[in-house]
């Protein structure tokens, strides 16, 4: 049996910190700081970096389960999506009659749609708790669901990974319908404010980047709790010899449904907090590519090390927003390449590269062996 | 078909050629401009009366000078008051004979005087135009006549439309006639032959003649009523089976692309296990040659385009399997496996090419010019039209299949393929160059997905993003058919392709694709290595 690939203690702990330093130090940049200051983070940088936050909680929970149980999932954007719409509705509910046609009930894209009332899923969506709990149940639920069978069928490897992927492209091939009643094409936007503060000021944002920082921070330490567990340890048993852990005695599917749904849960939470910081939510979230790039990220930051998977998530974001601007036509030469160089060259992804949090001569998951 | 018609159709067209029409008999004395003369008349009235006078004659002659009339043409020349034509060439204008087209010397301005059309004389004009062209030599222009008129032909038509029949000895154009003699009696004639007439509509079978009765239904009574009823009974049936003929067809048809587009994959994954995220690349890559050889053809040799589409099928399959080979020497060969690293590293080159791709023909679509031979379509009945293109795609998509399965079978390199595959240093030990074999078959793999972007172009959007619509599709069809089979792959891509489009009337196109896919997820689960498994130790690899 291989060694267990988790970060230090110590690591673990100073990484915490600093997670909490920021969360805690860059809204004070940004609200008490003047603007003349040097030190002073403008507000759209502020949100910038709460976008990266919620994409790098994204990343914690497909190394959740890719780096520490093997199941490369295609579709987590899926689940990041559905958190984000189940956000989106109760931003959408929280417009009442100040929408464009002023309809205090339906969302304008309802009335332009020529609904009568609202459908029954949208019921209960005007309360905040209500919404917070869809979404962590509807993600959940489906990945509970689609898990159950899977791993109990054991599909698993690649062909669990295509399924992953289909799954995400039937689910926006839906989300496009304007008869599901999630606004079609053009999703869910234009929202105005989240439990009564306004979403455009200064306040609400570092609100929300506090937010995002808290989830990640209480994110990053539930991975953790979970991997160096002894459930940690039955993970990477599963993840790199995955009959000889059933013919221990594990019920490996048990273990892999845990793990997926409470992944699923993470990259739902995900969503809801990207929603309201880049102000739209539409079908595009569920194309097959954003949930391949999120692999990515995991991938370049160093599988199977949690702090890899936040780093590398922040990281391609960065070159992202920075080149999409600066080089638009350079961005998707860059993207590829990266995938093609990390998988070739980086294996183990930058942790496990630079080898600090290498965790002293530890395996990482280069393979199945 | 025609042979059951044949009899009552000529039972029915006696009783009209029996009592000859006096028009017939004086157009065919006289001669030239005499023929048109009521053309002259003053009032819109009379011209109406005089262009349908000439209608019921059914003297080709006059559809020149008609044509002529409808398009403001017809002038009457002043010096001498006789009907001409005025045809502008290379700048200046012409007097020509109406009737036998002779130039009749320069037009000067002011020299003539328009016939003038109303709208209701411009609607008689086409109609007239519409039976005169029953008369052409051209059997398509024929066709087209008979059935242009199949809606609007009125009782003065029959007489025409009898003589029409009688000379008619072109086989489609004579049921189309009797199509339309017969919608124009249950228009127009009697009881007894409305009867008649629903007796012979009764044996075509499309929409047209099904409207055409459900309005005759409204204003029938008795037998008659009845005899519509069951005549409208049983071509819905009819209707309905080759609906379902016709949703087989578009089935099959979708089946063969997405055999076409999986069948690579089916190689490059199925036999050696490589997860080829930019497999769709590929297939636009074959589309993209298929622009650049018609381009080249198109400026070397003009005349030769229609079969630029074949020289681009060898052309494509070369550039795809040659880049094929060149990734797997270059990427793919370090990352055997290690399956989920071999699909993260090809999903960037995917990106890589779709972008330089973008960067040098532009986002916007790219034409591919249909060969002549491609366009058009076969009419079985009314009720069941099959087009070229998707029958010379399926064709394609066969004989794609065949070649590798024969290939595979057969070949020494087919032999050395297989054994690389099952067993790697077994294959080695006994002298085979596995590195070769593998940048082979991966090339082979790419080719034929280059091939499968000969076929698209004809489909789809040659575009940067052709290749990202099919690749989901695609390894769908591998996994559901069975990894690592290339029968497996046929079977998944036609059931899937027929499903879809059986699924289709019901829920509509986007619906039955969300469908299939939780279908195809469903299925995955019961059967998790698809329907036609490897079995033995192998698969746990």
């Amino acid at each position: 049996m291989a060694k267990l690939t988790f970060t230090t203690q110590k690591t673990t702990w100073l990484f915490a910190a600093v997670l909490a330093a920021i969360t805690i130090v860059v809204p004070i940049l940004n609200l008490a700081v003047p603007e003349t200051s040097a030190l002073h983070v403008p507000t759209y940088i502020l949100s910038l970096f709460g976008k990266y936050l919620a994409f790098a909680l994204l990343a914690l929970s497909v190394d959740l389960i890719w780096g520490y149980c093997g199941i490369l999932s295609l579709g987590h954007g899926a689940f990041f999506a559905l958190g984000g719409y189940a956000m989106g509705m109760y931003l959408m509910r929280q417009i009442g009659d100040r929408g464009v046609y002023g309809n205090p009930e339906l969302p304008d894209f309802m009335v332009f749609l020529d609904w009568q009332e609202l459908p029954w899923y949208w019921l209960g969506f005007d309360n905040f708790f209500f919404a917070m709990a869809m979404v962590m149940l509807v993600p959940g639920a489906l990945a509970f669901i689609f898990g159950w069978f899977a791993f109990r069928s054991r599909v698993s490897g690649v062909y669990l990974s295509i399924i992953t992927q289909a799954m995400t492209f039937a689910l926006m091939l839906a989300f496009f319908r304007n008869d599901m009643g999630f606004g079609g094409n053009n999703g869910l936007t234009d929202f105005k404010e989240i439990l009564g503060f306004d979403l455009r000021s200064q306040g609400t944002r570092a609100g929300l980047f506090v937010a995002s920082g808290v989830a990640l921070l209480a994110g990053f330490l539930i991975c953790r709790a979970i991997v160096a567990s002894k459930l940690g340890k039955i993970l990477v048993g599963i993840r790199d010899a995955e009959s000889r852990t059933r013919f221990l005695g594990y019920r490996v599917e048990h273990y892999k449904l845990f793990v997926f749904t409470l992944s699923a849960v993470m990259a739902g939470v995900a969503g809801a907090l990207y929603v309201p910081q880049v102000g739209i939510i539409n079908p595009g979230e569920f194309a097959p590519g954003n949930s391949i790039e999120i692999v990515i990220w995991v991938a370049l930051g160093g599988r199977g090390t949690l702090i890899g998977a936040i780093m590398g998530a922040i990281l391609v974001n960065l070159a992202k927003s920075y080149l999409t601007a600066a080089f638009p036509e350079v961005w998707l030469f860059a993207l590829g390449g990266l995938f093609v160089a990390v998988t070739l060259l980086l294996p183990k992804g930058v942790v496990g590269a630079v080898g600090i949090w290498g965790n002293m001569g530890a395996r990482a998951p280069g393979g199945k062996s | 078909m025609l042979r059951t018609i044949l009899p009552l159709l000529t039972l029915l067209l006696a009783c009209i050629t029996l009592q000859p029409p006096a028009t017939a008999q004086t157009t065919a004395d006289q001669t030239g401009t005499e023929l048109l003369d009521g053309l002259r008349a003053k009032s819109f009235k009379a011209k109406i009366a005089a262009v349908e006078k000439l209608a019921a004659g059914g003297d080709p002659k006059v559809a020149a000078p008609l044509t002529a009339m409808l398009e403001g043409r017809l002038h009457i020349r002043k010096s001498d008051r006789a009907l001409v034509i005025l045809e502008k060439r290379d700048g200046k204008k012409f007097f020509v004979d109406p009737i036998s087209g002779e130039t009749l010397g320069e037009a000067k301005s002011r020299s003539s005087n328009k016939v003038r059309v109303n709208n209701r004389l411009r609607g008689v004009l086409r109609s007239a135009l519409g039976t005169l062209t029953l008369f052409s030599k051209d059997p398509d222009i024929r066709l087209k006549a008979a059935r242009a008129i199949f809606k609007s032909a009125d009782g003065n038509s029959l007489t025409i439309l009898a003589k029409a029949y009688l000379d008619e000895t072109d086989d489609d154009v004579r049921e189309a006639l009797a199509r339309t003699v017969a919608a124009t009696r249950l228009r127009h004639g009697s009881d007894d032959e409305k009867m008649a007439a629903v007796k012979i509509l009764t044996d075509f079978s499309d929409q047209g003649v099904r409207d055409l009765l459900a309005k005759a239904a409204l204003s029938a009574k008795g037998d008659l009523a009845k005899a519509i009823s069951l005549a409208a009974a049983s071509i819905d049936q009819r209707l309905a089976f080759f609906g379902v003929l016709q949703n087989l067809f578009q089935g099959i048809s979708l089946g063969s692309v997405l055999l076409l587009a999986a069948i690579g994959l089916a190689i490059t994954f199925g036999v050696m296990g490589v997860i080829n995220m930019a497999h769709g690349e590929m297939v636009m890559l074959g589309a993209y040659t298929t622009h650049v050889v018609q381009v080249l053809v198109l400026q070397h040799f003009p005349d030769a385009v229609t079969h630029s589409l074949l020289l681009s099928i060898p052309v494509a399959f070369l550039v795809a399997g040659l880049f094929g080979v060149f990734l797997e020497r270059s990427v793919i060969r370090f990352l055997y496996g290690r399956p989920l690293e071999t699909l993260l590293a090809t999903w960037g080159l995917s990106l890589m090419l779709q972008q330089f791709v973008r960067s040098i023909f532009g986002p916007t679509n790219r034409e591919v010019i249909a060969p002549s031979w491609m366009s058009g379509s076969i009419e079985i009945t009314g009720g069941l039209v099959l087009t070229n293109n998707r029958i010379c795609i399926i064709i394609f998509a066969a004989a794609v299949f065949l070649t590798l399965t024969l290939l595979i079978r057969y070949t020494d390199f087919g032999l050395r393929m297989r054994a690389v595959t099952q067993n790697r240093s077994m294959a080695n030990a006994v002298g085979i160059r596995s590195n070769w074999i593998d940048a082979m078959t991966f090339g082979l793999g790419s080719g034929v997905a280059g091939l499968a972007g000969v076929a698209l172009s004809q489909i789809d959007n040659v575009s940067p993003n052709l290749g990202q619509g099919y690749i989901i599709d695609s390894f769908l069809v591998v996994v559901f058919g069975g990894v690592g089979n290339l029968w497996g792959t046929l079977v998944g891509a036609l059931s899937l392709g027929v499903a879809n489009k059986f699924l289709e009337p019901y829920t509509g196109a986007v619906l039955a694709k969300i469908l299939i896919l939780v279908l195809v997820i469903l299925f995955i689960q019961k059967r998790p290595r698809g329907l036609f498994a490897l079995k033995g130790r192998a698969v746990e690899n």
